[in-house]
C-alpha cells in the first residue's frame, strides 16, 4: 500500500470493480455473522466506495489523522457495513475485525462513531453531513492546501432543512473543494422514499453546485464524474448517484425495498453465490 | 408617543439596562480579537446576528476568518464543528433561543458529542429583550446543561466576559456561553477577580445570608447585599460563572455557614441555578432553606425590560425581600 493514494489516469476500471466485489463479500460476510445488517445499502454504496478508496481519495491508511489527506464523510451513519469493508480492504482496520460488526464492544458499530480511525464524523444523525463538511472544506481552505472534502449523503436526507442551509451556504462560500455524493436508492425508514425530492438534480443546480446525474452502480461513470469534480472553479460539485439498494445480489436487488432488508439464516451461501455468479457472469 | 418611545427603547436587544459608573463598549469583541491576533486558529461565525452580538470587531480585523452562514443556526452551529474537525477554533455567535431550540441536536451530536472545540456565544440571555418568548433564552442554561461535556457559562459583567472569552478559547472542548452585550458594564474589579472555568467566585462575604448568583444577577446580588448592609444585615455573594461543571463544593462551604440561602439567576427557577444549588446541597448532606429568583415556568409575553424585569421580580428589590422575609 502507497503511503498516499494518488489518483491515476487512466482509471483500472476492472481493478476497481475487483475492489467493488471484495467490498460486497466483506459486507455478506459481515451481516451473516451479524445476523442483519443494511446490507441494502452497504451493496448499493460499494462502488462509489471503491472509486473513492482506491482511485480518488487521497489518504495514509497507516496515518488516518494525516493534516493533507482527502476527508470523506459518510453522511449516513447506518452504512457503515460500507464503510468497514472499505478501511478494510484500504488497511486502516484489520480484516479480521469485520467479523465482530454490531457486537457488543465491538468499534464498528452498526452506527459510525468518530471514535474508529477512518471515521471523519459520527453519524447516525441525518442532517448533519453536508454541514460538517462545508466546516471541514472552509478549514481547509484556509489552510492553503488542496485537500478536499467528500460528504456522502442519502436522498432521504434532502428531507431535513439542515441539509439545505448546508448546500446554500456551499454555494454561496464557493466551495470547490467540496464534493456531495447524493445517493439516492428510493429508499428510507418508512420504505420507498416518502415525500417527493425529484428533480434532485437541479435542486442541487439551484443551489451553486456543479450538478452530474450518473449510475452509481456503474465504475466507468463513477471515476468519470469524480475526475469532472476536480475542477477547481469557486463552485462546489453534486455527483446524484442512482444506486440500487443490494446491488451485485440478484435476491436482495428484487426483494421488497425496505430500509432494513430481511434475510433468513439459511440464505447466506446463496447470496454469496449470486454475487460470485454475477461478478462474472 | 413619549411612552411607546421610552417602551421602544427599552426593549433592548440584550443593552444592559444600568450603564451607570464604568462600562466597556462589546467586551466579547475586544478580547475575540486580543485572541485573534494571537492565535491563527480563532475564527468567527454568526447566523445574521454579527451585529447584536458584538461579533463586527472580529471580522473587521480578521475578515479572512470570519463567516456569516445567514439564518441559519443548525448550519452555524455544523460548519463549526466542520472547522473545529480541522483544527481551528470557531467562536459562533446566534441568539440562545437559536443555538438551544433551533441547533439542539448540533450542539449535542456535532459538537458535545465528538468533544469538538466549539465556542457557542448567545445573546439575549433570559429576560435582556421586551420580544417576547420568541427571542427570551429563559431556559437555555438548563438545556445546556444537560448536555454531556458541554461548558456553561453565564458572565456577570465586561471583566467576566473578557476573561471568560479567552479562558474558553483556552480549554479544550466545547463551550456555551451568554453574552452580556453593548455597553456592559464593569462591576467586578479585574485587578482582583480571576474567572477560572468550573469555580465559584466569592465577590462579597458576609455570614448572616448567603445569595448564591450567575450572570447579570450577580451585579444585582451585590447591590441587594449593601441595601441589606445598611438594614444590619451581613450578606455573603457567591458568584457562579460557569454553570458546568459545577463548583458545589463552594455552594455546600457557603450553606455551611449561613443561616439561608437566596439563588438569583437570570433563567426559569427550574433546570438552572436554583436546582444545580438544590442538587450540590442535597448530594453534600446539607439541605437549607431555599429562596429562588428566578424567572417562571412561561414564556414571557413583550414589553419594555424594566417593566418586565419588575413584574417577574428580578430586581435587587426582589432579592432584598427574598433574604428579609424569612
Amino acid at each position: 500500500m502507497a503511503r498516499v493514494n494518488h489518483p491515476v489516469d487512466p482509471a483500472p476500471i476492472a481493478f476497481l470493480q475487483g475492489k467493488a466485489l471484495a467490498l460486497r463479500r466483506h459486507m455478506i460476510g459481515m451481516a451473516r455473522q451479524l445476523g442483519q445488517g443494511y446490507i441494502g445499502q452497504g451493496l448499493g454504496i460499494a462502488d462509489t466506495l471503491a472509486a473513492l478508496y482506491f482511485h480518488e481519495l487521497r489518504y495514509d491508511p497507516a496515518d488516518t489523522r494525516w493534516a493533507g489527506r482527502d476527508r470523506f464523510v459518510l453522511s449516513t451513519g447506518h452504512y457503515s457495513i460500507a464503510l468497514w469493508a472499505a478501511l478494510a480492504e484500504a488497511g486502516v482496520i484489520p480484516v479480521e475485525e469485520l467479523s465482530t460488526y454490531g457486537a457488543d464492544g465491538s468499534r464498528l458499530d452498526m452506527s459510525t462513531l468518530d471514535t474508529t480511525p477512518g471515521v471523519e464524523m459520527t453519524g447516525g444523525s441525518l442532517g448533519h453531513g453536508l454541514g460538517q463538511a462545508v466546516g471541514m472544506a472552509l478549514g481547509l481552505r484556509l489552510d492553503g492546501g488542496d485537500a478536499r472534502v467528500f460528504v456522502e449523503l442519502s436522498d432521504g436526507e434532502m428531507q431535513e432543512g439542515s441539509t439545505w442551509e448546508a448546500a446554500m451556504s456551499a454555494g454561496h462560500f464557493g466551495l470547490d473543494n467540496l464534493v456531495a455524493l447524493v445517493d439516492c436508492n428510493g429508499i428510507q425508514a418508512d420504505g420507498k422514499v416518502v415525500i417527493e425530492i425529484e428533480p434532485v438534480a437541479d435542486k442541487w443546480r439551484a443551489f451553486g453546485f456543479v450538478v452530474s446525474e450518473i449510475d452509481g452502480n456503474d465504475m466507468s461513470q463513477l471515476v468519470h464524474a469524480l475526475h469532472g469534480a476536480r475542477s477547481r472553479d469557486r463552485k462546489p460539485k453534486a455527483i446524484v448517484l442512482r444506486t440500487l439498494p443490494g446491488k451485485g445480489v440478484r435476491t436482495l436487488e428484487q426483494r421488497e425495498k425496505a430500509h432494513f432488508v430481511r434475510v433468513e439464516p439459511g440464505e447466506w451461501d446463496d447470496l454469496l453465490i449470486e454475487l460470485e455468479a454475477n461478478a462474472h457472469g | 408617543m413619549a411612552e411607546a418611545a421610552r417602551g421602544g427603547r427599552t426593549r433592548a436587544m440584550g443593552e444592559s439596562e444600568q450603564v451607570a459608573g464604568t462600562s466597556i463598549e462589546a467586551p466579547f469583541g475586544k478580547a475575540l480579537v486580543e485572541l485573534g491576533h494571537a492565535r491563527n486558529d480563532i475564527v468567527g461565525l454568526t447566523a445574521d446576528l454579527g451585529k447584536y452580538t458584538d461579533i463586527y470587531p472580529f471580522r473587521d480585523a480578521f475578515p479572512e476568518r470570519f463567516f456569516n452562514v445567514g439564518m441559519a443556526e443548525q448550519n452555524l452551529v455544523a460548519v463549526s464543528a466542520g472547522l473545529a474537525h480541522t483544527g481551528r477554533t470557531p467562536f459562533c455567535t446566534t441568539y440562545g433561543v437559536f443555538a438551544t431550540r433551533r441547533a439542539y441536536d448540533f450542539v449535542a451530536i456535532a459538537c458535545a458529542h465528538a468533544k469538538l472545540n466549539v465556542k457557542i456565544v448567545a445573546g439575549l440571555p433570559g429576560l435582556t429583550t421586551g420580544y417576547g418568548g420568541t427571542h427570551q433564552a429563559t431556559e437555555d442554561l438548563a438545556l445546556m446543561r444537560m448536555v454531556p461535556g458541554l461548558v456553561v457559562i453565564d458572565p456577570c459583567d465586561a471583566t467576566d466576559i473578557m476573561q471568560a472569552t479567552h479562558a474558553i478559547a483556552d480549554h479544550d472542548g466545547p463551550v456555551y456561553m451568554r453574552l452580556l452585550r453593548a455597553a456592559v458594564p464593569v462591576v467586578l474589579d479585574p485587578a482582583r477577580y480571576a474567572f477560572r472555568i468550573g469555580k465559584a467566585a466569592l465577590v462579597r462575604d458576609g455570614g448572616d445570608v448567603g445569595i448564591v448568583s450567575t450572570g447579570f444577577m450577580t451585579q444585582r446580588a451585590l447591590e441587594a447585599a449593601a441595601v441589606l448592609a445598611e438594614r444590619g444585615i451581613c450578606a455573603a455573594v457567591l458568584h457562579m460563572p460557569t454553570l458546568k461543571p459545577f463548583d458545589a463544593d463552594a455552594v455546600a462551604a457557603l450553606a455551611s455557614r449561613v443561616d439561608r440561602l437566596v439563588v438569583a439567576e437570570n433563567h426559569v427557577s427550574a433546570g438552572g441555578l436554583a436546582s444545580q444549588v438544590a442538587e450540590a446541597l442535597f448530594n453534600h448532606g446539607a439541605v437549607r432553606r431555599l429562596a429562588r429568583i428566578g424567572l417562571p415556568d412561561a414564556f414571557i409575553e413583550c414589553g419594555s425590560v424594566p417593566h418586565l424585569q419588575a413584574k417577574y421580580g428580578i430586581l435587587p428589590q426582589d432579592i432584598v425581600r427574598a433574604v428579609t422575609d424569612a
